[in-house]
């Protein structure tokens, strides 16, 4: 038991900025650049951790309780899902909720400490941020309903249990699927992903979570990058267990399937974001409220 | 023994006031006032946990007033509004030593240590009571005392004016009650309260709908909430606590206590008040983001916390409907804990508010800011009190919220495909959620971060401590149940028995079980958090920390170049245009060299600004012509009326 935690949290550590060198990869390649070694997230962590802390005079505590949440968040939601094969350390019925709310929580402290610093952009970037996943919630939990309806149960584990190659070829399928697509728009805006927000720039008033962590430095600016690229793991993982459900029985095996899957989904946002441009920010919510519904579509089917 | 230790108690609290008056000295007749309230809470206490592990208390004395005798009774579902009640009870008295003392507010504090005390006690003894008549003479003691909480500072105009908008509100309620209990004594054959699933089918659906009005309007539901905002916006903060947190749920009960008389539950019952819940939770939230006063946004914010109580009893009735046991115990221990949730952080967050107003002098929230620096301790009590209000881990709002998210899920297992439109509950829920966190980011924000706003926010001091223990207590409470939350499991049961009997016990057991593992995963956040914040806090010790905030290379920021409670909210009002229709005035700007311009914006109560007020004034203006060309002083026409009335009337004999 103690074992398979130290695994799953190892997997987590040392795996979660992998997908980021990924996506910059097969974004340079698509313009044509040579772009940094796939290790550059390493180096980039390394570095920042290495430098010291400044900061605003008009600051408190709550400025570095964003950075603390948004690194602890995404350690304790990863402890609730399971990794391929590998099943999540803690399960209980009703654990999905308790994964969703979690990252409410830093969420808040994320916004509290970036509205902190009294900037008026982070506070933009605050706004943003919290209108946006809130019309994201929604998405998130009916995909989560249709997966509750297959599976019959109400933890992660069994929501993305064995069940899930049968249902893929049972009627439930082209629900799966548009969930699929649901998840993916919801995994692109929370965690900021072109065509909802540009990771790569930081000071144009269009951005989103990037403005909201300006005035972090240092450490504390590493803890928001590690638990950004720790986020993006634990929500991909959900998506990738969905979008693989082949399971040999063999933990090595099943976890090769699922961290190979993790670098596919990379190359896809790579792909997604090397394609597409920036959606306008009033257009934002109208994708949301359309993929809501897209998710209500996959919930009737289910339960027709 | 145990009831007559409670009756003391209430007594105690109830006369609280009245002892006092006879004192002249303010400080004296202040700890005369706030020694009784303790005491008194101290002696319900003991018999509260007695009535709990045991099966209940109950009373009956003879009586002089008509239909039936004076009953009282205890158990866990009174329990369960008792038990917060008496801790902000207490908090609020304590609170008011400092925040409303008798040596700066003379002409009316007093008055509000009479109303406190009366209100406190006809609340419990509601709670207690099992006689319609002993009922509505407690609430309607609980109504008017909770009039002259409101207008405590009845020189001010718009405060007469959220009184007389209350008045007219409770009154409406108090008539649908009467009508509702004259129902049922002609149903049961007497003034005592029915025992539980005893009352059959026979004029259920008008009960009902007069029981929706009565108690509907007292707790606040969506196009009954009318009085709420301006009425918790005008009382001082501590009585703000106690009416928000506390006298809202008496309609609560009266809901839960009425449906639980009947032995089958119509199914469009459930949906009536799932459908209530939902409206207010999400335009209750919507309506709470748009205002600039903190107060009437904490009080919308308890039309918000009312839906999602109501969503939880409408998912509890349909499980009865259905017959689904695990919906009902989910459904039911969801909105009875929320009730206590609520109960606990709205009146923190009331208190906390009132800290603030205390040390600001402005209720406007734009007038705040950079007050955690100033204020560490109501900082960090509001915090918890967003958080949890927030309904995220490891605080109580999320352990409530969790178990109406496990009921709604419940519904997926149900064969009945009726049943299963009441999932999109869930995602009603979620967006509450969310846009509750985008509220309380906001506030906490915008009077907390960043910095100063005005003079008085710069010159803002702590609370005192008699001010900052009462909250401290109740953020204990608050943490205590979101991280122990198996400590409230007997209770809730008992108190789901009670409310249907039919519901078998013996499936009750599971479905609360992942309680623990909720306290588990509370537990290790909590751990994580503190390990991680304390290593980066030793290492961030020596760094500088008197720079200013980069400002794009632009070096003289100014305090109103911060985003203000308004510009936060823009956008999500914006989303909510629909619904809200507010105001907006001015901000364009034009050239290259613009003049300097305003803008404002107002949002409206949908229903009483937008939708009564108009309707009544336009009437009043109607029946002012009808009168005067009616009642025109000519005595000839006078003879008329008498004799087309006589004609009229002989008419009707004649047939």
């Amino acid at each position: 038991m103690i074992s398979r935690i130290v695994l799953h949290i190892c997997i987590l550590l040392v795996f979660a900025p992998l997908p980021l060198g990924v996506i910059n990869k097969t974004k340079a390649l698509f313009a044509g650049r040579v772009g940094p070694p796939l290790l550059q997230p390493y180096y980039d962590l390394a570095r920042l951790w290495r430098k010291g802390f400044v900061f605003s005079r008009t600051t408190t505590w709550v400025f570095l309780a964003g950075p603390v949440v948004g690194l602890v968040v995404p350690l304790l939601a990863s402890l609730l899902i399971p990794f391929g094969g590998l099943a999540a350390p803690i399960s209980f019925t009703g654990d999905l909720i308790l994964f969703v709310y979690l990252f409410g929580l830093a969420r808040f402290f994320t916004a509290a400490a970036a509205l902190d610093t009294g900037s008026s952009f982070e506070g933009m970037g605050a706004v943003r941020e919290v209108t946006f996943s809130c019309l994201a919630e929604p998405t998130l939990l009916f995909g989560l309903l249709v997966l509750a309806r297959g599976a019959e149960k109400l933890t992660l584990n069994s929501l993305l249990g064995p069940q899930l190659f049968n249902q893929w070829r049972s009627d439930a399928g082209a629900s799966l699927g548009l969930i699929l697509v649901c998840l993916f728009v919801a995994l692109l805006v929370e965690n900021s992903r072109i065509p909802f927000d540009d990771p790569n720039t930081h000071l144009e008033l269009t951005m989103i979570h990037e403005v909201m962590v300006l005035d972090h430095s240092g450490p504390a600016f590493g803890m928001i990058l590690y638990g950004a690229a720790m986020k993006l793991m634990v929500l991909g993982g959900l998506l990738v267990r969905i979008a693989l459900p082949f399971q040999t029985g063999s933990i090595p095996l099943d976890l090769l399937v699922f961290l190979g899957g993790m670098l596919g989904l990379a190359v896809l946002v790579g792909v997604v974001e090397s394609t597409m441009a920036r959606l306008r920010l009033p257009r934002v919510p109208q994708v949301l409220v359309g993929t809501t519904l897209l998710s209500v579509f996959a919930l009737v089917l289910v339960l027709r | 023994m145990m009831v007559w230790l409670l009756l003391v108690g209430v007594f105690l609290i109830t006369t609280s006031g009245v002892f006092c008056l006879a004192v002249s000295r303010p400080p004296v007749r202040e700890r005369i006032f706030c020694v009784q309230i303790v005491i008194g809470a101290l002696l319900c206490v003991w018999p509260l946990t007695t009535a709990v592990a045991q099966s209940g208390l109950s009373l009956e004395l003879d009586w002089s007033v008509p239909a039936g005798r004076f009953e009282l009774g205890l158990d866990a579902l009174s329990a369960v509004f008792i038990a917060p009640l008496l801790l902000v009870v207490v908090s609020g008295a304590i609170y008011g030593l400092r925040y409303w003392p008798s040596a700066e507010h003379s002409e009316n504090a007093p008055k509000l240590g009479l109303f406190y005390g009366l209100i406190s006690g006809a609340m419990i003894l509601l709670l207690l009571a099992r006689n319609s008549v002993l009922f509505l003479s407690a609430w309607e003691v609980m109504a008017l005392s909770g009039y002259f909480l409101i207008t405590t500072e009845d020189h001010k105009e718009d405060v007469r004016k959220a009184g007389f908008i209350y008045l007219i509100a409770t009154h409406t309620g108090t008539l649908a009650l009467f009508g509702l209990f004259a129902v049922i004594n002609q149903v049961s054959g007497s003034g005592a309260f029915p025992l539980a699933g005893s009352l059959t089918g026979a004029g259920s659906s008008l009960i009902f709908l007069l029981g929706l009005l009565g108690f509907g309007m007292k707790a606040g539901l969506m196009p009954l909430h009318i009085w709420l905002p301006g009425a918790h916006a005008a009382a001082p903060s501590h009585a703000s606590a106690l009416l928000s947190g506390v006298m809202i749920k008496t309609g609560i009960y009266g809901l839960v206590r009425l449906t639980s008389f009947f032995a089958e539950i119509p199914a469009w019952w459930g949906w009536m008040i799932l459908v209530l819940g939902a409206v207010s939770g999400i335009l209750g939230v919507a309506l709470a983001i748009a205002q600039h006063d903190i107060k009437r946004l904490l009080a919308y914010h308890s039309v918000e916390n009312i839906g999602i109580i109501a969503l939880g009893l409408g998912l509890a009735l349909l499980g009865r409907s259905y017959g689904e046991p695990a919906l009902v115990l989910l459904g039911l221990s969801g909105c009875l804990l929320h009730v206590i949730n609520h109960g606990l952080f709205k009146s923190l967050l009331f208190m906390a508010a009132g800290s603030i107003i205390h040390a600001v002098g402005s209720r406007d929230l734009d007038h705040f800011g950079g007050l955690l620096k100033r204020q560490r301790w109501t900082g960090l009590f509001f915090l918890g009190g967003a958080v949890a209000i927030s309904g995220l881990p490891p605080f109580n709002g999320f352990v409530s919220e969790w178990l109406i998210y496990l009921g709604v899920f419940q519904t997926l297992k149900s064969t009945s495909s009726a049943l299963s439109v009441a999932l999109l509950a869930a995602p009603a829920l979620a967006l509450i959620g969310g846009l509750a966190l985008a509220c309380f980011v906001k506030v906490f924000g915008v009077c907390f971060l960043g910095t100063a706003r005005t003079e008085a926010s710069a010159r803002a001091h702590e609370a005192p401590p008699t001010m900052l223990w009462p909250m401290a207590a109740l953020l204990l409470a608050c943490s205590w149940i979101g991280l122990l939350p198996f400590s409230l499991r007997s209770i809730l049961e008992q108190a789901v028995v009670n409310w249907s009997e039919t519901t078998p016990t013996l499936s009750l057991g599971g479905d609360l079980a992942p309680l623990n593992m909720i306290s588990l995963g509370g537990w290790l956040l909590l751990g994580l958090l503190g390990l991680t914040g304390w290593q980066v806090q030793r290492r961030s010790a020596s760094a500088p920390a008197d720079l200013g905030t980069w400002g794009c290379g632009f070096s003289f920021p100014t305090a109103r170049m911060q985003y203000t409670a308004s510009s936060f909210a823009d956008s999500l009002v914006r989303l909510f245009r629909f619904g809200l229709w507010s105001h907006r005035q001015g901000g364009q700007v034009d050239g290259l060299f613009p003049k300097s311009k305003d803008f404002s914006s107002h949002t409206p109560d949908l229903v009483l600004d937008r939708g009564l007020t108009p309707t009544f004034s336009g009437l009043a203006w109607l029946f002012t012509r009808l009168r005067r060309i009616i009642q025109n002083g000519v005595a000839a026409i006078y003879l008329l009326y008498v004799v087309l009335t006589l004609v009229v009337l002989l008419t009707l004999v004649a047939y």
